[in-house]
């Protein structure tokens, strides 16, 4: 069923078709010679490629029009992209050809009535026109695509095998250290401090105040500060000192409840357990900082641990904790408050030191096993990126390529 | 026990890590209602915690109220923050809760006169801070240090206006250091940590890092 | 004495700073602002849309950072609503609904932008990351209703709009590290063009970016919002806050060297 704007349109796209070049205000418009279309590789099995030559007409004031259809027979009357004749040519093609990726079901689906009917997968055809002001003229040829879901994205090959060879590596360097567990780890002395920190604390009978910055469960950094929680609540329970742990994230704070439980049971010390001392402080950045920061200047922690991501709280907590004598051990992966901690704090692991904590204060050999599949990782991006360099300054980009994103 | 708190959770650790990581490879639209799905739950538990945390917050301040604890007079404005916001909020200008959001209404007012200043007022101290720990810190110890004192100088002047007063040319050393040595040491910190980021996701993944689930390795 | 001055109490450097700050601002003297190409390239971004582009804008931040990235937000939206494209404002942080609903619709006040038509605020979503998927795959499916509870599906301002990457430019202004994720899961999934805005502390983390291309331009701090407020000719609170921040950064080099020149002379004392 066609209703009357769509038969008028028709009509005039039709009759304009019948002339194959038209002449606009003096201007001859030439179709582009070729058109074609085809299912976009490795996408999702929505996409369609189109793609033309680019015709001698080409101006700021001409463009080109797609026309969708899901029949060949029926009018072409939507339209599936509109551009200016100057824009969106095909990388490295020098100008010569126009590509362009639309999702003609989406189209359809919003210029018919019936825009929520899910429709069976079906071929898509194609007619493209050259305009002008009011002047139409298409090129002789339809195109016609089938979209296709694929199961792989070759743009990312290259991420994947890079993916593989790092898993194995790291798989194999686990294996290797459970035959030969004694792997030398260099020494970090903000993690050596912490037995002297929490020392302290207990000598002072105060509490140590556990910080694990912004970021939530899904952050890797959150995830190795729980990591270092649960090994220095093991000290602490053995200790028999206070920890508080004040956190911004209901997650981390129930994770955070589990692993400082759990500590205290393996240490054999589950009465000394208390459910309120990890408790939310607050959900929003400088709330967070007003708590936490009442807490250090009323309750004067011995011990201060910021370990995790942080953003410009950072400085707030460390200069606040530091004015209260505290002594102040920091371990995070954001570079722009490394400055910070280390104005302020007594000790810093800097960057990657912070998932290597859990390892260092473990001696687990598989934790180590992995360090150096990482040193070895380093050790590869930095030959590639040596290598690259010189190759890419002397004209050779391939190495550029490999290490594209896709 | 040890099988709910500790196999199940390392079979969904790696289940859904090595889908996850694979899915990323898979632009198949099985794939992508995967994704789809997969968020919607994380949305779904992350509405929940909230709950939680509103729990332990109320509990702590609670406690130390019956128990008159040190400073228990600063847990009364939680409650009374709290209680107030949250009856404006439903109150909702008259309207109440279950109809649309209305305008110029006393949770705004809150919103506007208290909660923004109060933030404010604490992003400020950062300025104050971050002068006094200049001062400490910033010394021409070493070869280095003067190195960076001067940098830091260049920088703090060239990225304000003043600086262009000063010397047309602040301003484009101040570029030139915050995105050539700046940038390259960055970097360098950048590739260790996503490379320590991979590894931990595939200890993780692989159940070898499991003390994020209690009870040490 | 020399000692006194090098652990020279905090409160005395927090009294100067007050001042630096204090009197600029009620002196009242504008400085020129020095435009630089990353918030260039913003400006030019959407300088070159066509009438009726849709800008999303996420009101990544909270009343904290209000003084630095609110007149970014106003800046931005000035500039919209004079080249007549359409807003999409939401926000992936709860304390910031207030701040971006005052500022998108006082701001189509001025210009006479209609609600629903001209521009909408989607509201508050929880899950960062997971909403721009959501977003990504269907942007009614992530945001069913407006902030004001208007069913979004018919809404006018959002015609054309089905994902995420049918929007001509993506701004997120943040406080956090939500510029990171609508890098990896907006822009790198659904390929659209993104700027941001952001405080000065976490303005440097994003230069990799820049020179990377995943964001075409970047606001860093009052600094950028002076800027952008220089590009569109409306001077607004960012440049009048350049005067007091100017004195600040010029009393710390001050006292920097006094403190290493207190520094020097002790060490010849010894």
């Amino acid at each position: 069923m066609y209703n009357l704007p769509n038969i008028l349109i028709s009509t005039v796209f039709v009759f304009f078709c019948a002339f194959p070049v038209f002449a606009a205000g003096g201007k001859t418009l030439i179709p582009p010679t070729d058109f074609e279309a085809y299912d976009t590789p490795s996408d999702n099995g929505k996409g369609v490629s189109l793609r033309w030559p680019a015709s001698p007409s080409e101006s700021i004031d001409t463009e080109y029009v797609v026309f969708v259809s899901r029949n060949i027979d029926a009018p072409f009357v939507t339209e599936a992209l509109r551009i200016n004749s100057q824009t969106m040519y095909e990388d490295n093609s020098d100008f010569k050809y126009h590509y362009a990726e639309i999702d003609p079901e989406n189209i359809l689906r919003k210029s018919s009535a019936q825009n929520n009917q899910i429709r069976k997968k079906e071929k898509y055809y194609f007619k493209l026109a050259i305009t002008s002001g009011s002047s139409i003229v298409e090129t002789g040829k339809l195109a016609s695509a089938l979209p296709k879901s694929d199961w792989f994205d070759w743009k990312k090959l290259n991420n994947f095998v890079l993916m593989i060879s790092f898993v194995a590596l790291v798989l194999f360097f686990i294996n290797h250290a459970r035959k030969s567990p004694n792997l030398f780890i260099r020494k970090i002395s903000g993690l050596d401090a912490i037995d002297e920190a929490l020392g302290r604390a207990t000598e002072m009978g105060k509490p140590a105040l556990f910080v694990h910055g912004l970021n939530g469960m899904g952050s890797i950094s959150t995830i190795a500060a729980v990591n270092i929680l649960g090994k220095i609540a093991f000290r602490i329970a053995e200790y028999d000192t206070t920890l508080k742990v004040a956190n911004i994230d209901p997650i981390v704070m129930s994770v955070s409840q589990e692993v400082v439980k759990e500590s205290y049971m393996e240490a054999g010390r589950p009465d000394a357990y208390v459910e309120d001392n990890i408790f939310l402080a607050a959900s929003e950045q400088f709330p967070y900082v007003a708590a936490v920061s009442g807490i250090m200047v009323r309750e004067k922690p011995a011990t201060n641990f910021f370990m995790g991501y942080f953003y410009a709280e950072s400085l707030i907590l460390a200069e606040t904790g530091a004015n209260t004598g505290a002594i102040q051990i920091a371990a995070t992966d954001s570079y722009t408050q490394l400055p910070f901690f280390i104005t302020t704090c007594d000790y810093t692991l800097i960057g990657e030191e912070l998932y290597a904590a859990s390892a260092y204060l473990s001696r687990e050999p598989l934790l180590l096993g992995s360090l150096r599949a990482q040193d070895i990782g380093k050790g590869i991006l930095i030959v590639a990126l040596v290598v690259g360099t010189i190759l890419t300054t002397l004209g050779v980009g391939f190495v550029s390529y490999l290490f594209m994103a896709g | 026990m040890n099988f709910l708190k500790r196999t199940i959770p390392l079979i969904i650790a790696f289940v859904m890590g090595v889908t996850m990581a694979l899915q990323y490879y898979v632009p198949h639209e099985v794939s992508q209602s995967l994704l789809k799905v997969v968020s919607r739950w994380g949305i779904t538990i992350g509405g929940f915690a909230v709950f939680l945390g509103a729990y332990s917050l109320f509990h702590l301040h609670l406690t130390k109220i019956k128990r008159k604890l040190p400073g228990w007079g600063y847990s009364t404005f939680v409650f009374l923050g709290a209680g107030i916001t949250i009856v404006f909020g439903l109150y909702n200008g008259g309207e109440f809760f279950w109809q649309d959001k209305q305008e110029g209404t006393m949770f705004e007012w809150i919103y506007f006169n208290v909660q923004v200043p109060a933030g404010a007022t604490m992003f400020s101290i950062l300025a104050f801070f971050m002068a006094s720990a200049a001062y400490r810190t910033f010394r021409a110890r070493t070869n280095e240090a003067t190195i960076l004192l001067i940098a830091a100088i260049i920088v703090m002047l060239g990225r304000v206006p003043i600086g262009t007063m000063i010397s047309q040319y602040l301003p484009i050393a101040a570029d030139w250091i915050m995105s050539v040595p700046n940038m390259a040491a960055k970097r360098g910190i950048l590739i260790g940590v996503s490379i320590g980021a991979i590894a931990t996701s595939l200890k993780i993944i692989f159940g070898i890092e499991r003390a994020y689930l209690g009870g040490g390795d | 004495m020399i000692e006194r001055l090098i652990n020279l109490d905090r409160r005395i450097i927090f009294m100067f700073v007050a001042i630096a700050v204090t009197v600029p601002l009620l002196a009242k003297f504008n400085l020129p602002v020095r435009t630089t190409r990353d918030v260039e390239n913003i400006f030019n971004k959407i300088d070159s849309l066509p009438e009726n582009s849709h800008v999303l804008i996420a009101f990544d931040y909270d009343p904290a950072s209000k003084e630095e990235l609110q007149p970014m937000a106003e800046a931005l939206l000035h500039h919209c609503y004079q080249k007549d494209v359409k807003v999409i404002g939401m926000t992936l942080t709860p304390g910031g609904t207030g701040l971006a609903v005052s500022a998108i619709e006082n701001i189509g006040k001025q210009y006479d932008k209609t609600k629903g038509t001209d521009f909408v605020f989607l509201g508050y979503k929880t899950g960062v990351e997971l909403v721009m998927i959501n977003m990504g795959e269907n942007i009614y499916s992530a945001f069913p209703e407006d902030f004001q509870g208007n069913p979004t599906l018919n809404l006018p301002v959002l015609e054309g709009i089905d994902s995420l990457k049918d929007f001509d430019y993506v701004v997120d202004l943040a406080s956090g590290s939500s510029i990171e994720a609508w890098i990896a899961f907006g822009k790198e999934k659904y390929g659209f063009d993104l700027g941001a805005g952001c405080t000065a502390v976490i303005g440097p983390d994003m230069y990799p970016f820049l020179q990377s291309e995943q964001l075409n331009g970047l606001m860093s701090g009052l600094k950028g919002a002076a800027e952008y407020e220089t590009l569109i000719k409306q001077e607004s609170s960012a440049v009048a806050g350049m005067s007091p921040q100017s004195v600040v950064h010029i009393l710390v080099v001050l006292f920097v060297l006094f403190g290493n020149t207190m520094y020097f002379m002790s060490k010849r004392n010894r």
